[in-house]
Order: C-alpha cells, then structure tokens, then sequence
C-alpha cells in the first residue's frame, strides 16, 4: 500500500518506452488472438478492458469478469436532465472567449439511438477536446503546442425531441503522449452520454475519416473489432457544411441497452 | 413481452482520458443534496489501481433512490437548487485517489430489497466505463436476500456494501484490480 500518492503527471509515461513498432505488433497478435477466441463461441467486450498496449491500463483493468446482473429498479432509470440545464450558447465552442478560436470551424451533427434504433429525446451529450495545435487546456497537458486564449474545448448540450444533436466547434489537432516513443493520439473528440437507463452509460470518442494514426493508436485499437471502430469515425457530410463558415460531420452514438431497458409503447422513462 | 431483435450495435466505449475535469465538471457535482441539510450524509472512498496505488484520474459517479425509494424524474437534474434531490452525482477523484458525494441514502426500490447507489467508475487508463454498486451496510438479512449478494462468496460481497463512519456517513474504496478487487457488473 502507499500512503503518498505519486504526482499524477508523473504517471503519464509509460515506464518502459516501447517502440512503435513493438506496440503495432503487439496490437496485431492480440487482434488475431481475439478473433480466434470469438470464432470458437467466445462473446468478448466490445472494447477489452485488458489491453496492455495501452500501457497505463496495465494495472487499472478488472482481472475477473463482470458478474451478469438483472437490473434493479434505479438502473433502469437515469438522470432526469432536459433542456433548462444548458444554455444554448454551450453547444458552440466557438462563443466562448472575446475572439475566434484559430482552426477549421466545425459543426458535428448526430442522434442518440438505443439498440433499437429510437431517437433518446432530452438527453445531456457532454464533449471536450483539443485545440487545432493538438492542446489541452487542462494545467497537466505539456505538450509544448499553443494554447489558444480563445477556446476552451468544453460544451454540452441536450438532444431535441428527434434526438439529436448539434455542436459547432474546431477540429481537434493530433497530439502526443507518452504511451510510447512517438505515441500520437488520433485526432478526436470526447463525448459523454446517458440514455435512458444507467446501464447505457457512455463515454467514447469520435474520430475524422481517414486519419493514418488509427492503426498506431493502443486506444483506438483497444476496440478489437473493425465494424465497431468504424463506428467511432464521423462521416464527412457535405450537407452539414455551412456555406462560407464551417465543414459538417456526422456522427451517431446508439448506447447498449439490455432487453430490460425496452418498454413499448412508452415514449420515455 | 420480450424485447425485439436489436437493430443497432452500440457504440463502443472508450477511456474517458487524462484531461477530463475541464469538460465534465460542473457546480456542485458532487452535491446530490445540499451539504448538512436533513438526512445528508458523506460517502466517499478512494479508489485504487492493482499495485494498491490510489488512482488521481478516475472519476466516480452514483445514481440512486431518493430515502423513500423514489427515483428522480424532475428534469433539469443537473443544476443545482441546493433543495432538490437529483439522485445523480459526479465525482472526481482528488490527488489521492479520494472521491466524496454528499447525498442521502437511498430507500429500498422494491419490498425487501437491499438498497444500493448504482454506481459508474471512469478512469485514464481504464479503456471503458465499469459498472459496481455500493450496497448500504444493512443488517444480513436483507442483504442475503439480494439476488446479487446472495451470488457472491463472502470476499465478492465485502466490495460491495459499504461501511458505516463513526460521524454517521458511509466508507467505501473502489479497487479496479488486485486481491479485493471490486465486483463489477455487466447487464
Ligand atoms: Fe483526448
């Protein structure tokens, strides 16, 4: 046991440095292990909690398995947000300083669905990301790009009745960390969800097509099947593009409801 | 009825990251009722990592009934009145691994079953959500009766229900790996 907890920034970087190389391959193997594990009848998680490329989960993943519960009650409900919890200037990245933020203006449009495809009306889609330099501006990034005094990268709105929502802000540069040597983080953005029940519960990231770090990324690849990265990648929309002010992109979050979180016949719970 | 064939595949979870608190915090996050006020409570705990090191980046989050079983539907959860009770609360941890709420204890939400807060844990390093529950130390009988518990050996159930401070509130640490580590759920 420690009774003096380490720095947090001293946690960041990963002990052993490996190279790219060696965590490309080690994401192979482990994705050739796990495909022949679920052709023999194994059902895996979507997203392994164990993935040592990713080197900080090492010693910060479950060992055993989820026990499978039935919900109770209270998980089968979620927090009543709506609309008089945001205003609407939260959902424009772009609005919240005294000047423009530097970088390609984005708008990001998707829905909310549950498995089976229903719109989750009034539901809180919190994100945050980098700036165009590939910058955080929380106080233990050190990645030595600029910040910009004009953007914060924090909003949050809440769907509308078609569940949908809508935020305008500024592409996400790439931006590196000490995973290991020459880790690059696709660029991204952050988004938090809760559907309709807490079992739905969900925090992801959404990516731009195309991006040539999907293949390095240890966290990405944390994802071990094809079909539900892709699903983390936005599509270029050019309907979405404002004329003269901002590139669209679409992106639609579906959260995983267990059978019990269906209710007919009822719009919401 | 059962439910139909899903029809979508839901979005994969990914870690929430290092850089978090300055999209996810808000005012009173951890206030899911107004600090002192009648039948508020602190539940708090640290959470650990398999080495036994406390975490500093992972953020805890719990739902729960209200003291008489109700569950929360008044929307605009997420602001703070300081008299409302939202049955949400968000917590981050601090430099040691300590996360805090303020909030009441739930009631039970059925006849005879245990109360617990639902609880979510986030964390850099954990590349997806992790479900637990935090059990209020009730008397054995009403937590043998849990169909959860009842499924656990003794050491599985001691992650689960947490204890009673001597000022009245209630103690409870997460550990996501090791020898005491904590039962997590899937649905
Ligand atoms: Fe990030």
């Amino acid at each position: 046991m420690t009774d003096i907890a380490a720095a947090p920034e001293s946690l960041l970087a990963a002990p052993d440095q490996a190279s790219q190389r060696e965590i490309t391959r080690e994401i192979t193997e482990l994705h050739a292990a796990y495909r022949t594990r679920e052709g023999a009848g194994e059902t895996l998680h979507a997203t392994m909690h164990d993935f040592p490329p990713y080197r900080s989960s090492i010693l910060r993943h479950p060992t055993k398995n989820p026990k499978l519960v039935d919900p109770e009650t209270i998980e089968l409900f979620s927090p009543a947000f709506g609309q008089r919890d945001v205003a609407k200037i939260e959902s424009d990245l772009t609005l919240q300083h005294a000047g423009e933020p530097l970088g390609e203006r984005i708008t990001v449009r998707g829905r909310l669905l549950d498995s089976w495809g229903r719109p989750l009306a009034n539901q809180l889609v919190e994100i945050w990301q980098a700036n165009s330099a590939g910058r955080y501006i929380h106080q233990r990034d050190q990645h030595p790009a600029p910040l910009d005094p004009n953007f914060t990268g924090a909003g949050r709105t809440v769907t509308d009745d078609a569940g949908e929502y809508l935020f305008t802000t500024i592409k996400p540069g790439p931006y590196p960390w000490k995973n290991h040597v020459n880790a690059w983080r696709p660029a991204h953005i952050h988004f938090s969800v809760f559907g309709t029940s807490f079992t739905q519960r969900l925090v992801t990231q959404m990516y731009f097509p195309g991006d040539p770090l999907f293949a390095l990324d240890p966290i990405y690849q944390s994802i071990h099947r094809q079909t539900d990265r892709d699903n983390l990648v936005s599509a270029y929309d050019h309907d979405l593009t404002v004329p003269e002010f901002s590139m669209g992109y679409r992106f639609d979050i579906v959260v995983d409801g267990p059978d019990a979180t269906w209710t007919e016949g009822e719009e919401e719970h | 009825m059962g439910a139909p064939r899903k029809t979508h595949a839901p979005s994969a979870g990914q870690t929430v990251g290092p850089f978090f608190a300055f999209g996810l915090a808000y005012p009173k996050m951890h206030e899911v009722v107004f600090p002192h006020s009648a039948g508020a409570i602190v539940l708090g705990g640290t959470v650990f990592d398999g080495a036994g090191a406390p975490i500093p980046d992972a953020i805890v989050e719990i739902w729960g009934a209200d003291a008489d079983g109700s569950v929360a539907r008044a929307r605009g959860a997420r602001r703070r009145d300081d008299h409302s009770f939202t049955g949400f609360g968000r917590a981050m941890t601090d430099d040691e691994g300590h996360y805090e709420f303020w909030t009441r204890e739930p009631g039970p939400s059925g006849s005879g079953a245990a109360p617990f807060f639902a609880a979510v844990v986030f964390a850099r390093g954990l590349p997806d959500k992790l479900h637990t529950r935090i059990y209020l130390p009730s008397d054995a009988a009403v937590l043998d009766a849990d169909p959860l518990l009842a499924s656990l050996d003794a050491d599985e159930r001691a992650t689960l229900v947490a204890t009673r401070t001597p000022d009245g509130g209630l103690h409870h640490d997460i550990r996501l790996q090791g020898e005491k580590e904590t039962v997590f759920l899937a649905f």
